[in-house]
């Protein structure tokens, strides 16, 4: 039956035949453990006394490895693993680069934090209806998303992520949440079937569905292929999923609904992924369309910035304002991507981890907020000042940082997005990207004015429930937020480590053929993967 | 649907559908067949069980949690795949081995650990939504 | 044989289509079924049709014999569909559940989560 051994075969040209270093397994290590870790958190779901012991540690080993995958690809470049000993383009290719690695990386930190202040704010019935186990399936399906270097595996994981997510958001099934879920649901799914069906496009025109495989044969088929077809579809899925401007309703219909904590890592996580596909899409493999279509995207990014910063002006209810500052990052980040030089892509990627983490930790700030205040909504909110002024000097400070003022982590990657803008001349888009600053000052501002600032009407609300401040704020909570915060000051006051690493991966994405030599080393004669015509 | 046939017959055919749904789990090594179409027809088994007898019945007679034995099957799954770092050889790379157990060699590998797994996870998760459709009909 | 599945597949897009504007969710939900439907036929054209057998060794080879479909468009499909199932009974329960809790199943009724009179921000103290 042993097969290796009673066939005459060469299986050199189908199997890796070097055994890799055991360094490499750090590519799968990330998903591996989230996936373990989710399943034992899934078979001990009854037992809530314990859970939150296994998945703090499931999360912080993901965080290990995480970071020992950033440091491997920092000092090595890109690691690349093929699923099964099977050679790429047959097997799964799971590749990371420093966007990838960085992004997991940002991912792993923002999922330990949010393991930690769930450890307060999800509730015994929370954790039996299974927060845990979804939180670690969606950080898995998140983190593969980011390291995968095939495309039709990438839509697994977003469907991956996306079930999980739907999880998490329908938690404890109040009517809110279920009418937020149902079009949260219903227009994702039809985000990321829209992906498939450009992923069916992309097989029956290049044969092969590895990225880096792609990536070198697009140039041959430029000129007959339909790409611009398939490309301009794979803008429409992904900008959907990353809720840019004319398609972004779900976002701020559903994010507000679920549990504070699970709106954080939606808010950080779940729309970066799309920017995250975007930028691969247009800058490994379709370098060229990307030239075609970047008037459009950057149109797009201009509105969904200035249209995104005007909705979270015009809402009372706090976490709804959140989801439209959400949206308006996102313009931001498509801003770099239409600009497409070193300096633009290398301030879209910072803004994404700044983004990430600041659009979470604001989360985690309202949550505190409305722990002491009872109410989501400005015109009733008030009092804080005075019964935390602790939680006024952080929110404060998250509030400069989303704004963009120095010497926060939001400085830095609009001042380089505004560079990189007005070196080709798009003074429309410099002023886009600061006309969305200022308003998100204002916007931001009035949450801090009216929440910190102004007194509670203690006539209008009943004197018993404002006196005694109401208990006081748990230290997992108040103490991921903090560590969130003070990666955002880390980051504003010493950007340099940062925006080099941001820096080559812009190299890096300018230059997809490193990709595609990473996973296709020069030497070995590539396979050719060639479909019978019909 | 709590006709005195159906109610009769519905262990039977549930016992029959759960053995067959092993057999074409087992098949599916080399044959048409595998995990997923098994762990579709254990859940069937378990739907038409429910539809006989209620859903408490069900859930009292496969013992766990529908959504712990998926979960059950993930780590099935998962572990199947982390086998292959104690040879070195890449993530999810099939390993085998020949124990001859009673004079017949067995073909035993990470690919029907992870089969297996897969039974599981779809038994788990199908079973859970069957069962939650039909405790919300008799609300 | 392209031509005529192209215009099936056509012809399964301009039905779900046709759901996904209703107002009613669970002709929507029907529309998206439909459509995972669509998207997988694409999928299956897209490998180009053939009239091969199965892509089966058979025992005490090493290739196949003679010449065999394309295995791989089928796999696709197959995960296609797998998914496309778990989202169906999800989105199923799902509709399910927010038609029993909100009592409707009109979209434009569905304003639990964000209010159709919701007041504007105050503008000053």
């Amino acid at each position: 039956m042993a097969l290796d051994a009673s066939y005459d075969v060469d299986i050199s040209q189908a199997m890796v035949v070097e055994l890799p270093p055991l360094a490499d397994w750090l590519v799968v290590a990330p998903l591996v453990v989230g996936f373990v870790f989710g399943a034992l958190c899934l078979m001990t779901r009854k037992d809530t006394g314990r859970q939150p012991f296994v998945a703090i540690t499931g999360l912080l080993a993901m965080l290990a490895a995480d970071i020992g995958l950033f440091w491997h690809v920092y000092t090595n470049g890109t690691v690349v693993m093929t699923m099964g000993r099977w050679l790429p383009p047959f097997g799964i290719t799971f590749a990371a680069d420093m966007l990838g690695a960085l992004l997991a990386l940002v991912t792993g930190i923002l999922g330990f934090a949010g393991g930690v202040y769930a450890l307060q704010d999800i509730s015994r019935t929370g954790r039996r209806y299974g927060f845990y186990p979804f939180l670690l399936l969606m950080l898995s399906g998140v983190t593969a998303a980011f390291l995968t270097g095939d495309i039709f595996n990438l839509y697994v994981w977003f469907e991956v992520l996306l079930i999980a997510s739907f999880g998490l958001l329908v938690l404890g099934s109040e009517r809110e949440q279920l009418d937020g879920a149902t079009k949260y649901a219903f227009l994702n799914l039809i985000a990321t079937t829209l992906f498939l069906l450009a992923v069916a496009y992309i097989y029956g025109v290049f044969g092969t569905l590895n990225m880096a495989d792609i990536s070198r044969k697009a140039a041959s088929v430029r000129d007959s292929g339909p790409l611009f077809t398939i490309t301009a579809m794979l803008l429409f899925a992904f900008a959907m999923k990353a809720a840019a401007f004319p398609l972004n309703f779900w976002l701020p219909a559903s994010y507000h609904t679920p549990r504070i904590v699970v709106s954080g890592l939606f808010a950080g996580l779940l729309t970066k992924v799309g920017v995250y596909a975007l930028l691969r899409i247009f800058l490994t493999l379709f370098g060229a369309e990307r030239d075609i279509l970047a008037g459009t995207i950057a149109v797009i990014a201009a509105l969904t910035m200035v249209l995104g910063a005007m909705g979270a002006l015009a809402q009372n209810d706090i976490r709804r304002l959140l989801g439209y500052l959400v949206i308006s990052g996102i313009g931001s980040m498509l801003a770099g991507l239409a600009l497409g030089s070193a300096t633009g892509l290398s301030g879209a990627v910072l803004y994404a981890v700044h983004s990430m983490i600041v659009m979470t930790a604001l989360y985690f700030l309202v949550g505190i907020m409305v722990e002491r205040m009872k109410v989501f909504t400005l015109r009733e909110a008030g009092g804080l000042y005075s019964s935390a002024p602790w939680l006024a000097a952080l929110a404060l400070m998250l509030f400069l940082s989303v704004s963009g003022l120095p010497p926060f982590s939001g400085l830095w990657p609009k001042a380089l997005l505004v560079k990189a803008s007005l070196d080709v001349g798009a003074w429309w888009l410099a002023f886009a990207i600061l006309l969305s600053g200022l308003l998100t000052t204002i916007a931001v501002a009035r949450v801090f004015a009216f929440s910190f600032w102004r007194e509670r009407d203690t006539a209008q609300k009943g004197a018993g429930e404002v006196q005694p401040a109401p208990a006081a704020t748990s230290g997992a909570m108040a103490g991921s937020l903090t560590a969130l915060l003070l990666l955002t000051v880390a980051v504003g006051v010493y950007p340099e480590p940062v925006v080099r690493v941001t820096d080559r991966i812009a190299a890096e994405l300018k230059a997809p053929s490193r990709y595609v030599e990473a996973v296709f080393p020069p030497g070995s004669e590539p396979l050719t993967t060639e479909q019978t015509e019909p | 649907m709590r006709t005195l046939i159906f109610r009769s017959v519905a262990p039977y055919l549930s016992s029959l559908m759960i053995l067959f749904s092993i057999f074409v789990l087992l098949r599916g090594h080399n044959e048409p067949g595998g995990g997923f179409i098994g762990g579709l027809i254990a859940a069937s088994a378990m739907a038409i069980y429910g539809i006989a007898f209620g859903v408490s019945p069900v859930r009292r007679a496969i013992r766990f949690h529908p959504m712990a034995l998926s979960g059950f099957g993930l780590f099935l799954a998962s572990v199947a795949g982390i086998l292959s770092v104690f040879p070195g050889v890449p993530f999810l790379t099939g390993l085998w081995i020949y124990p001859e157990v009673f004079g017949v060699e067995l073909a035993l590998s990470t690919p029907l650990v992870f089969d297996i797994g897969v039974y599981f996870v779809v038994f788990g998760s199908i079973t859970s939504t069957a069962l939650a459709l039909e405790e919300r009909e008799r609300d | 044989m392209e031509t005529a599945m192209a215009i099936l597949t056509g012809l399964f897009f301009a039905v779900s289509i046709y759901l996904m504007l209703s107002r009613h969710i669970i002709r929507i939900l029907l529309g998206v079924a439909i459509l995972s439907n669509a998207v997988n036929l694409t999928i299956f054209t897209n490998g180009r049709i053939t009239r091969e057998v199965p892509p089966i060794i058979p025992e005490g080879k090493a290739f196949p014999v003679e010449a065999v479909a394309n295995p791989l468009p089928q796999a696709l499909v197959l995960t296609a569909i797998v998914i496309a199932f778990a989202f169906f009974a999800f989105l199923l329960v799902l509709v399910f559940r927010s038609y029993q809790e909100l009592g409707t199943d009109d979209t434009d009724e569905m304003r639990e989560a964000e209010p159709p009179n919701e007041p504007a921000p105050p503008l000053g103290y």
